[in-house]
């Protein structure tokens, strides 16, 4: 079965005040921004006869705003558009590495930071950038704004936090001290249009004598939800890296991850490789 | 009443807003040069550019291309005077079936008019959305590449 154009309504709020007055009154509606993947499920015939809250015309919500203290990205800022902004690309760079991988050309250009968060797959590309980035998901909604951090958003697999009537109007990204080492890595069956088997975001700063006074690391493809490792970064803080305190790092990763068999991989291959690309990350061997 | 710029003429939409641009454009408009392969964004067969940018007209609504720019195969050149890349694909071998090249040309034509980088890799890069099930993609890179340098 198809998608049944004529089955379907389309409501097209032109700001973000009236996206979240129609959403009142549409509470089944489903949100559309940039449609990568709500439009396979209609094409499969998944949603025929919903109502669709299309946000394309929200303009107030495609902005990247530079402030004093980090970056507002509009949450219908595209994948192209993360990629090719300046301050993003000096600033957070695992973010724009990431947004290269998503799917490729055609999806970058209208697939959004925004979507990518609510439709909450555990291997969003962007979540592990953004997770170590610490970003903060600003939210609107009939009761007014709230502020979710990224570890907060993800209620398990293709589930949210946001509530009745929700909707992402922003994706703030805090600056941070310029790291010693940054990486982001996917793993997938081929470098475009491949949903990842595992994939990597590390931030790490140091001091002068060699300890380590900080580590960002997350993984997602590993867990429902992206997961930052929690027991390798305390245990990491204050030591040196050496191929002792590596190793020992290292087996700390399955406290905070818990990958399991699926049609893309095993949870074998998938811990296998997360351990080898989290030690190469630390040993400054991934570039 | 839908509104938008299809391969430079202004027309207009009175069917359902939730059709699929590619339906529209073959059904609404009579332009069958976009093709549909997956159906699911993965192939890239159905791309056309939209406000200048290659995307899967599969996987839009038409209401979302209202006051929008877009340009299909048929805008690139016609059997009698083809444009400087459907040439090159001509001369390269870079059509086998046919299926995914109107959209290899509308990804092509975006980059070269973009970047324009005419190296392998960036070639290879800006076309890694499109599949081709036919030619092992060697000859598409090529004549993407001789047609570039043919414009410069």
């Amino acid at each position: 079965m198809r998608g049944d154009a004529k089955s379907m309504t389309v409501l097209t709020p032109r700001s973000g005040a009236e996206a979240v007055k129609a959403f009142a009154k549409a509470p089944k509606a489903l949100p559309l921004a940039g449609g990568t993947d709500l439009m396979v499920g209609w094409n499969m015939g998944w949603i025929n006869g919903r109502t669709v809250l299309d946000l394309s015309r929200v303009n107030e919500w495609k902005k990247i705003s530079v402030v004093s203290d980090g970056v507002d990205l509009g949450s219908l800022v595209t994948h192209t558009q993360i990629q090719n902004h300046p301050i993003l690309k000096k600033r957070f760079p695992l973010l724009v590495a990431a947004c290269a991988t998503v799917g490729a050309a055609q999806i970058q250009n209208r697939g959004t930071i925004g979507g990518n968060i609510a439709n909450a797959s555990p291997a969003g590309d962007t979540f592990p950038a953004l997770a170590v980035y610490e970003a903060t998901v600003r939210v609107v909604g009939p009761n007014g704004r709230r502020a979710v951090p990224i570890s907060e958003i993800f209620a398990g697999v293709k589930k949210t936090t946001l509530q009745a009537g929700e909707l992402i109007e922003a994706v703030f990204l805090p600056f941070c001290e310029t790291p010693t080492r940054g990486v982001f890595r996917k793993v997938g069956t081929r470098a475009a249009q491949a949903i990842s088997k595992t994939m990597f975001a590390g931030l790490i700063w140091t001091a002068k004598n060699g300890e380590l006074t900080g580590a960002r690391l997350a993984f997602g493809s590993l867990a429902p939800t992206v997961k930052r490792l929690y027991a390798v970064e305390g245990f990491l803080r204050g030591r040196r890296l050496n191929d002792v305190s590596i190793s020992a790092a290292a087996e700390l990763l399955t406290n905070d991850v818990s990958p399991i068999d699926d049609i893309r991989s095993t949870r074998e291959y998938r811990l296998v490789v997360s351990r080898n690309l989290l030690i190469a990350f630390l040993k400054g061997e991934v570039k | 009443m839908i509104k938008l710029t299809v391969n430079g003429k202004k027309k207009s939409f009175g069917g359902a807003p939730f059709k699929r641009l590619i339906d529209a454009l073959r059904e609404d408009f009579a332009l069958t040069g976009t093709k549909e392969g997956c159906g699911e964004g993965e192939c890239g067969a159905c791309t056309v550019l939209l406000d200048g940018e290659p995307v899967n007209s599969c996987l839009i609504p038409v209401c979302q291309a209202e006051g929008r720019k877009i340009e299909t195969v048929e805008s690139l050149g016609t059997p009698e005077k083809l444009s400087k890349l459907q040439a090159g694909f001509l001369a390269c071998g870079g059509a086998q079936c046919g299926i995914c090249t109107p959209g290899m040309l509308m990804t092509a034509h975006a980059h070269l008019k973009g970047s324009g980088k005419c190296d392998d890799k960036s070639v290879r890069t800006a076309l890694a959305g499109n599949l081709c099930r036919c030619t092992g993609y060697q000859d598409i890179v090529k004549s993407v590449i001789s047609a570039a340098k043919g414009l410069k």
